[in-house]
């Protein structure tokens, strides 16, 4: 008798489910972190007539392999593909290989991507910054909300002191600043 | 437990089954079937299967939708000035608008037809008329912007018009309204229309290259009402067909007076022979005053060029141009089926619908088998042109279009709904109601020699309760159908902009690869253009002001100004410096008796102002174009007249700002 109330009540739940076919599929809900879209964002638009964002200029140089593996990891693809406006300072690969021996690597495991996306959210300020436009002493609030230092030595724009900027391209959604060091976020 | 259960087995199998039926559309009025929702869903991010262009009415405009979704793509202005998009506010659109009456802010658009090549769509451009003030739009379907419009002298009522040749060679405008011709005097009793009235059908080249038109020759002919026309192809290449009223050539309330006479015509043109006799130097060269405005995309701006001349062939001297063929009762449709044999005539009146045969025509002209003249036109005995008559197709026939397999489908204003038929045997296959009244309907390419079918969209005047009621004005609507199956079937309906007579469709990827994404920067030959904010600048010239500007994310370049008076002309040359497709700029000044600018990236607009008292006036981006939009202001101060305050402009030089680092070094 129990097997047979079982049964029924799974005929009548089956009954009922059977009418909200495909409405109840987005409610799968998996966790998806802000920023992050696993369909593709504005970086999978298809289009071969406009000036290449960010993203795409640090991708389309062969210095930044490890920074665009990096913010792909990070999740910070579809954010940076977006209107903007961006400054992006954009350590090249020797910047991050003169990290201590192991750190990248670190920082690339699933377990530190917060770790890994606030350090490159420390890369990137809000507003397309120009060379000219920066000025000494001038501090400015990054993503993550650290601020990075601005100087002038040796005739070179540096950034916390322990980066200069090498070389200034402009994107379509704003600035990437190249620079040969990794700024690191200060520790709390 | 085992009683209670079993007590209860019914119900719970009753509401099991309450519970399945619920699965069921709701109704019998959704008589649209189950699977229909499925038919016209376009997932997100997913593209429709072909775009429709509606032509809007009296809003002016063509509308764009995508189909099967129905989803509004855009809407195109052409005719009526659109504060939104600054066309006809912003100085290089202001010529766009120039006629020989000076600048017509407004008009009434009816028909769209799109370019071909041996007789289809080939997705160059759109034709669009303007029935009230006559015109001739072209829209480059790179840009979905209009290109060109061309005003048509000797004309009123453009409405027969811009139907195309098979291979686009020209478009063609009838007069609706007879008038006197341009050069004749027009200040004449009304009642003398018999005398003194003409009708006209322009012939306006189009060059195969940039599609530039040009208003080649006008046909004069007598008095009366061109109403809609279709060109032959196939076996009448070369020929052209208008369906025409009020032949009883009537003045006044035309309601009654011109829907006397059993049958009114359906004129039929040589056009090739015309051309013919146009080469040879035959016709009137007549002075005229027509506008013929060009919009660049190389200078972003338009020109308006006023023509003086046009060649008239006056029908009575050349006989062998134009024959008539009577029939039934105020006919409004003229439509060639896509073997091009068979001519639709849909007289609104009418009981019936004729068919005409194309080499029956010629049959009967060969032969001179004719049932007198109009007015000295030779008019083809009814019968000698007819393939055959629909019978009892439904009340109020006034359009046609074709699928590929043979059958016809005709809208039926007054008994509200389309009619399925065979061209073949002329016998009713079926008929679906609308909701309601229906004046055009479209078929992807149902005009063509090669109708893509699958869809039929009927355009219903009237809505009433299809929606929620939005007070007294409601929006007329949309119908689609699937006619991909013996029996034709409701989609899905929806609400259209302005009031949309004929609409075109067509496959997406005939256009949707080569859209515009941008203008190239580099190509742009603005007089005003500002290559780089670097090269931003104001410069007085007199009492006028020209500020040359840039746009980019996310400021202005410059963003203060300061040394314009009371009694200044400024001109804001905006240059979008954008390369990236999808981030225009705006722009708006306070108080300006002006509109706002959508700059797109590349391009140039310039917005006048004229300041009408001294202060501090805001300017600022309207389109939202990046995280900091909202920053993407500035400030102009106006002085008085006479101020000493000289011309300055700056970009970035706040108060307290100190200097570049750079300058350190």
């Amino acid at each position: 008798m129990k097997t047979f109330t079982r049964l029924f009540a799974i005929f009548f739940l089956a009954a009922f489910l059977s009418c909200n076919d495909g409405a109840t599929n987005s409610s799968e809900t998996t966790t998806v972190a802000p920023g992050e879209n696993p369909a593709g964002g504005q970086e999978a638009v298809q289009d071969d007539e406009s000036q290449k964002d960010v993203v795409k200029v640090a991708a389309s140089s062969k210095d930044h392999t490890t920074l665009v593996a990096a913010l792909k990891q990070a999740g910070l693809v579809t954010s940076l593909s977006n209107a903007g406006p961006f400054t992006v300072f954009a350590p090249v690969n020797a910047a991050f290989d003169k990290l201590p021996a192991g750190t990248v690597d670190e920082l690339m495991k699933e377990e530190k991507k917060e770790d890994l996306q606030n350090m490159l959210q420390y890369h990137v300020f809000m507003s397309a910054q120009s060379a000219e436009s920066l000025t000494d002493g001038q501090t400015l609030g990054m993503v993550n909300g650290d601020n990075v230092t601005i100087s002038g030595k040796d005739g070179k724009i540096m950034l916390n002191n322990s980066a200069t900027i090498v070389t200034s391209i402009t994107a379509s959604n704003g600035i990437v600043h190249v620079i040969d060091g990794v700024l690191l976020p200060p520790k709390k | 437990m085992k009683k209670f259960f079993l007590s209860i087995a019914p119900v719970l199998t009753l509401l099991i089954l309450v519970n399945l039926s619920g699965c069921k559309p709701k109704s019998a009025a959704d008589a649209t079937g189950s699977d229909v929702a499925s038919r016209v869903y376009v997932p997100p991010g997913k593209y429709d299967e072909l775009y429709n262009f509606v032509s809007g009415g009296f809003s002016g405009q063509v509308s764009v939708y995508g189909i099967p979704s129905g989803r509004l793509l855009r809407v195109i202005p052409v005719f009526s000035v659109d504060p939104e998009k600054a066309w006809g506010y912003s100085e290089e659109t202001k010529p766009m608008f120039n006629t020989s009456h000076g600048e017509v802010p407004w008009d009434d658009q009816h028909h769209l037809d799109l370019s071909q090549t041996n007789g289809e769509i080939d997705g160059r451009w759109l034709f669009a008329n303007a029935n009230n003030t006559p015109r001739i739009a072209r829209i480059d379907l790179k840009t979905f912007r209009t290109a060109e419009i061309i005003e048509i002298p000797n004309s009123a009522g453009n409405h027969s018009s811009p139907f195309i040749t098979e291979n686009t060679e020209y478009v063609v405008a009838g007069t609706r309204f007879s008038v006197p011709l341009d050069d004749a005097s027009g200040d004449v009793a009304i009642d003398t229309y018999k005398k003194n009235f003409k009708g006209t059908i322009s012939f306006v080249s189009v060059a195969p290259t940039n599609g530039e038109m040009k208003l080649a020759f006008q046909l004069a002919l007598p008095g009366m009402n061109f109403d809609l026309s279709h060109s032959g192809k196939g076996p009448s290449s070369g020929w052209f067909f208008f369906s025409c009223y009020n032949s009883e050539q009537a003045h006044t309330l035309l309601e009654v007076n011109a829907s006397k006479r059993d049958k009114d015509y359906i004129l039929a043109v040589n056009w090739k022979k015309a051309e013919e006799y146009v080469k040879a130097g035959k016709g009137r060269k007549q002075a005229v005053k027509y506008t013929h405005n060009v919009y660049s995309d190389s200078t972003h701006s338009a020109t308006s060029t006023m023509e003086t001349e046009t060649t008239v062939i006056d029908v009575k001297d050349f006989p062998d141009i134009v024959y008539m063929i009577p029939c039934p009762k105020s006919p409004h449709g003229c439509d060639v089926d896509p073997s091009g044999e068979y001519i639709v005539g849909s007289g609104k009146l009418a009981a019936l619908i004729p068919v005409f045969s194309f080499s029956k025509i010629k049959q009967a002209i060969a032969n001179k088998t004719y049932d007198g003249d109009y007015e000295g036109i030779p008019v083809i005995k009814y019968e000698a042109a007819l393939h055959g008559e629909v019978k009892k197709p439904g009340l109020g026939p006034l359009h046609t279009e074709f699928d590929a397999k043979g059958n016809a489908y005709t809208t039926f204003f007054i008994s509200s709904e389309i009619v399925k038929w065979s061209l073949k045997d002329l016998k009713v296959l079926d008929r679906q109601p609308t909701y309601y009244s229906p004046g055009h309907l479209c078929i992807p390419g149902g005009d063509t020699r090669k109708p893509y079918g699958k869809y039929l969209i009927a355009y219903n005047k009237i809505t009433k309760d299809r929606y929620l009621p939005t007070g007294p004005e409601l929006a007329q609507s949309a119908q689609l159908f699937d006619i991909s199956g013996d029996k034709m079937k409701l989609l899905a309906d929806y609400p259209s902009i302005g009031e949309p007579h004929y609409a075109q469709a067509l496959p997406a990827t005939l256009i949707s690869k080569s859209s515009l994404k941008i203008f190239k920067l580099e190509e742009n030959k603005h007089p005003y253009v500002t290559m780089g904010e670097k090269k931003s600048n104001v410069v007085r010239e007199g009492n006028k002001v020209h500020i040359y500007m840039t746009a980019m994310r996310s400021h202005f370049s410059p963003d203060n100004i300061e040394g314009v008076r009371m009694g200044d002309e400024v001109y804001f040359h905006i240059t979008n410096l954008e390369q990236d497709w999808d981030v225009p700029h705006g722009f708006g000044v306070k108080g300006n008796n002006n509109a706002e600018l959508l700059i797109m990236p590349g391009e140039t607009q310039t917005l006048k102002w004229m300041p009408d008292r001294v202060g501090i006036f805001p300017i600022y981006c309207t389109d939202f174009c990046s995280a900091l939009h909202q920053e993407m202001s500035g400030y102009v101060r106006v002085s008085p007249k006479g101020s000493s305050v000289p011309i300055s402009f700056s970009l970035g030089k706040n108060s307290a700002t100190p200097d570049s680092v750079l300058k350190k070094l």
